[in-house]
């Protein structure tokens, strides 16, 4: 049975659509993210699952009992979950130890118990040594720290986080990712973390939910997510991506001023008519010449537009003869190519995305 | 994806009361109890005058007749110009007085501006009534200090003033109505960059003409605003007039409502003739937001710019002097005579070491059990009026702010209500309300204690309002997802926080709370005396000694309020939402 299951969650207000016809399963344990643009709905989701908000259709389950249906939803205080909110929502007028230890007490522990499993999750996130300050005497690091600990240490059922990370400064942020995957691991408390940040998301989760506009795009895997995106939108939103627009003619599929073989691509039978495709800057092979034999790879003659070295890699433009299509690729440091220079793209039909 | 195919596949099954019930944040029910709480101890007086003026008195039928006794007598009418004229010219004199010196304290370089600031919150500590009783000493006909350095100096029989007369009512009301104007204006100015008086001067416009073109017409919706703050105070105010006019033998809006009152109490007709108080008021405050509201005038939302204050020259001094004049008028007299009465063996005799005494004060606070019991009630109905008008306006404010229920507006409409209605007038409606079963409190301490509650509610409504405004709701949210109540989030997180401000918004409370007079006058019976009643009782006695140690322990009471509120919020914390 799944921990937790929304089924066709919507959310308005007034006239706006916030969060549309909503589904998703989390198995115990699991670690799933909210990815999307602000105002894509991600926020008021997590705030219905905390039972902050109430469904204006649709209904929540944990452990099989509806927990929000429109009209009436479980109170959060009562949903034994934890949120990690994006100001932290530190207690400015209680010490750190306190902070943490307020959830047990709510929880009515022994004396005895608190103090251990306060001690024992602060050694955990780092922090005991500053076990005694008020919280405007903490770094924002170190308040994200005590909020993650607060949150962690009551063993919530589901523990939701709301963009924790974007007040932080890059380099905390990076930091924090692992640190937020290394507790999940540790404790496998099931988890929902909503973000704007793909890396963040790709860092810590078993799944993503790519949402915009209220509505559910893709649920995957990150790598799946980001070899095999199903829609524009989350092709664009992960990482960059060339888009290919092509039709299907007469066995092959035909693009701008080239073509490919359809039986060269993993899903043909699914393929007619017109076909958009996504193929990533790094899926694309540029070569000096022709290559001697055909490789399972189309090969199309283009040229040199515009270049940037990005110390990485460089990242150029190309476009392949008398088309209009500027296609991104990106090579490592040593294939400097001038721009102007005639190369030959090597486009791996395997690689390309099928695309809604 | 199985699992939501599963999920799908449940219909959303009907909800049984038990779960409603599971689901039902419980609190609700408290929030619903203050809601009724506020409703009645606002909306009830309000509709029990407006019911008991139109009822006949004996047979309790629908009538027409109260209003015509009301205004069916000439002496009625008279009193309502009285009052109209009254207004009209305090606003004159307090704009006189106010406008110059809040320019000049905010704009120009005059001297010794601590002082003039210290003297005009002085002026606000001192009650208008106790105002009134000190420039009886100082401007009674023959007797008064003022009439007395006239006969000395001019070697005439009889001195000038007399205080028993519209003019003097006009100057006592004023003296201790234009802080408000003062207060307004002057924020009003602060906002005004050099800049924009630099450009009027740039184009060859000297320092007068900049004054009069730029810089007042700028300023001129506070000043309307402060217009008719103290039009409205003049009308609605009892205790100064009660002093004034009754001797003077002439009557204003507020005493003739008090002689409806005397026995046997003609509520009914009171209703009635109170009308044109509140629909004047309620009228007046509605224009008054309108005026504030208008986006015209950018430059009182503009902020930053540089302020230089403007060169006066040799009119530094002349202006410093017309300030002193206006304090001394509010302040530095009326504080010298009441001082020199309360502790004179008999203030005629002047100020004279053989003249000074203990015995006024020790008898209002140790012989007299009745003055006794009468400082003893101040305090504790003031404390708990405040602290009931606190509560109630934290709870409502905290309910609106989080949306616990649909109509928060209407709530904070109520809440901010009594501001709009005159204590004299609440008076009348609490008399109508709860002086018959089954809400039968009058003759109690109660109905003291909720009256000025309710009048003082909205000060402490805009003090609780901006407090919870300052409060990051995620903070309570995290109590309530660790499994913490919205009960305990409050105790544990909103009112720790709060407490600075909450502490400020009770003594802010407790100030107008503690000197209440206007509607204290009508609801006390014998038992239930306070200090303010007192002072005004004594009057008719002539004891002055009395009346001014009475007064300075009021005044005393209040100092020590306001400094504990300097030390617990700060130095401008009297100006912190006095007025919403």
């Amino acid at each position: 049975m799944s921990k937790l299951v929304l089924s066709n969650v919507s959310r308005t207000f007034g006239s706006v659509t916030a969060v549309d016809d909503f589904s998703l399963a989390l198995e115990q344990g699991e670690f799933v993210s909210l990815l999307g643009p602000s105002g894509c709905g991600k926020t008021t989701t997590l705030r219905m699952i905390a039972g902050f908000l109430d469904p204006t259709r649709g209904t929540i389950e944990m452990d099989g009992e509806v927990i929000s249906a429109p009209g009436s939803s479980l109170p959060p205080e009562k949903r034994k979950m934890s949120m990690i909110f994006q100001s932290y929502a530190i207690w400015p007028n209680m010490t750190v130890a306190d902070n943490v230890a307020f959830g047990l007490q709510v929880r009515r522990l022994p004396r005895a118990d608190i103090q251990a499993r306060v001690e024992q999750i602060l050694d955990v996130v780092q922090m005991r040594h500053l076990r005694d300050r008020y919280p405007a005497e903490l770094s924002g690091g170190q308040q994200q720290r005590v909020a993650l600990a607060r949150a962690i240490v009551v063993q919530p059922a589901v523990l939701l986080l709301d963009e924790p990370l974007s007040n932080l400064d890059a380099n905390l942020r990076e930091e924090m990712r692992y640190e937020i995957r290394r507790l999940h691991d540790e404790f496998h408390i099931t988890t929902v973390y909503v973000t704007h940040d793909q890396a963040e998301a790709m860092v810590t989760s078993d799944r993503i939910a790519v949402m915009n506009e209220g509505r559910v795009e893709q649920v995957d895997a990150p790598r799946a997510l980001y070899a095999r995106p199903r829609t524009r939108f989350v092709a664009g939103f992960i990482g960059r991506t060339n888009f290919l627009d092509g039709e299907v003619r007469d066995g092959a599929v035909v693009f701008d001023r080239f073509a490919i073989a359809l039986e060269q691509f993993e899903e043909a039978g699914a393929l007619s008519g017109r076909v958009s495709f996504s193929l990533r800057p790094q899926s694309i092979g540029l070569l000096r010449r022709p290559p001697a034999a055909a490789s399972g790879s189309s090969v199309v003659r283009g040229r040199i537009l515009q270049r940037a070295y990005l110390g990485e890699h460089w990242d150029y433009a190309v476009r392949p003869d008398e088309s209009a299509l500027s296609l991104r690729v990106t090579a490592p440091p040593h294939e400097v190519f001038e721009v102007g220079e005639t190369v030959w793209l090597e486009l791996d039909p395997r690689q390309m995305a099928h695309i809604r | 994806m199985t699992d939501v195919a599963r999920a799908r596949s449940l219909p959303a099954r009907r909800l049984g009361y038990r779960r409603r019930w599971r689901h039902l944040d419980k609190s609700l029910f408290l929030w619903l109890v203050l809601i009724a709480v506020l409703a009645v101890l606002v909306i009830n007086p309000l509709a029990r005058l407006l019911w008991v003026s139109v009822q006949h008195a004996d047979t309790g039928a629908l009538t027409l007749e109260n209003y015509a006794v009301a205004y069916g007598r000439w002496r009625y009418l008279e009193a309502l110009v009285n009052s109209l004229v009254i207004g009209l010219s305090v606003a004159v004199v307090c704009t006189l007085f106010g406008v110059p010196m809040a320019w000049a304290v905010s704009r120009t370089d005059m001297p010794g501006k601590g002082l003039v600031w210290a003297a005009i919150l002085g002026t606000f500590i001192v009650p208008s009534y106790l105002g009134a009783v000190a420039w009886i000493l100082l401007a009674g006909p023959n007797a008064g200090w003022l009439n007395r350095a006239y006969m000395w100096l001019t070697g005439s029989a009889a001195g000038p003033f007399n205080i028993y007369s519209m003019p003097g009512l006009v100057l006592i009301i004023a003296a201790y109505s234009f802080p408000y104007m003062f207060v307004f204006t002057r924020s009003a100015l602060d906002l005004i960059s050099s800049e924009m008086e630099d450009a009027a001067q740039t184009l060859g416009a000297g320092v007068l003409r900049t004054t009069l073109r730029i810089t007042l017409p700028l300023t001129l919706p506070a000043i309307l605003g402060g217009v008719i703050v103290v039009f409205l105070e003049a009308i609605a105010l009892f205790g100064a007039p009660a002093l004034i006019a009754l001797p003077g033998r002439f009557q204003v809006i507020t005493t003739t409502l008090w002689q409806f009152f005397e026995f046997p109490p003609r509520v009914q007709v009171a209703a009635a003739y109170s009308m044109p108080l509140l629909a004047i008021t309620v009228a007046l405050f509605w224009l008054q937001r309108r005026l504030t509201a208008r986006k015209g005038y950018v430059a009182l939302t503009g902020k930053g710019g540089e302020r230089r204050p403007l060169r006066l020259g040799p009119w530094r001094w002349p202006m410093l002097g017309y300030c002193l004049l206006v304090t001394s008028l509010s302040f530095f007299l009326p504080m010298v005579v009441v001082l020199q009465a309360a502790f004179a063996k008999a203030w005629g005799r002047g100020f004279a070491l053989d003249n000074l005494t203990l015995a006024n004060l020790r008898f209002v606070l140790v012989d007299q059990p009745l003055t006794k019991a009468a400082t003893l009630h101040t305090f504790v109905y003031g404390g708990t009026a405040s602290l009931i008008a606190l509560t109630l306006a934290l709870a409502i404010a905290y309910i609106v702010q989080r949306r616990l229920v649909p109509f928060g507006n209407a709530l904070s409409f109520l809440a901010m209500a009594p501001f709009v209605i005159p204590g004299i007038v609440l008076a009348i409606g609490f008399y109508a309300a709860y002086t018959t079963p089954p809400l039968m409190i009058y003759g109690t301490a109660w109905i003291l204690i909720l009256a000025f509650a309710t009048r003082f509610l909205p000060i402490a409504y805009a003090n609780s309002d901006a407090a919870i405004r300052s409060i990051n709701p995620e903070l309570e949210d995290a109590v309530r997802i660790l499994g913490g109540r919205r009960l305990l989030a409050i105790r544990r997180v909103v009112v720790p926080l709060l407490k600075r401000g909450l502490a400020g918004a009770f003594i802010l409370v407790s100030i107008p709370a503690t000197r209440e007079l206007s509607a204290a006058i009508f609801l006390y019976t014998t038992g239930t005396q306070v200090l303010s009643v007192l002072l005004f009782d004594k009057s008719d006695e002539g004891n002055f000694e009395i009346l001014a140690s009475i007064g300075l322990i009021l005044v005393v009471i209040t100092v020590s309020l306001v400094m504990a509120g300097f030390r617990l919020v700060g130095r401008d914390f009297m100006l912190r939402r006095t007025s919403a």
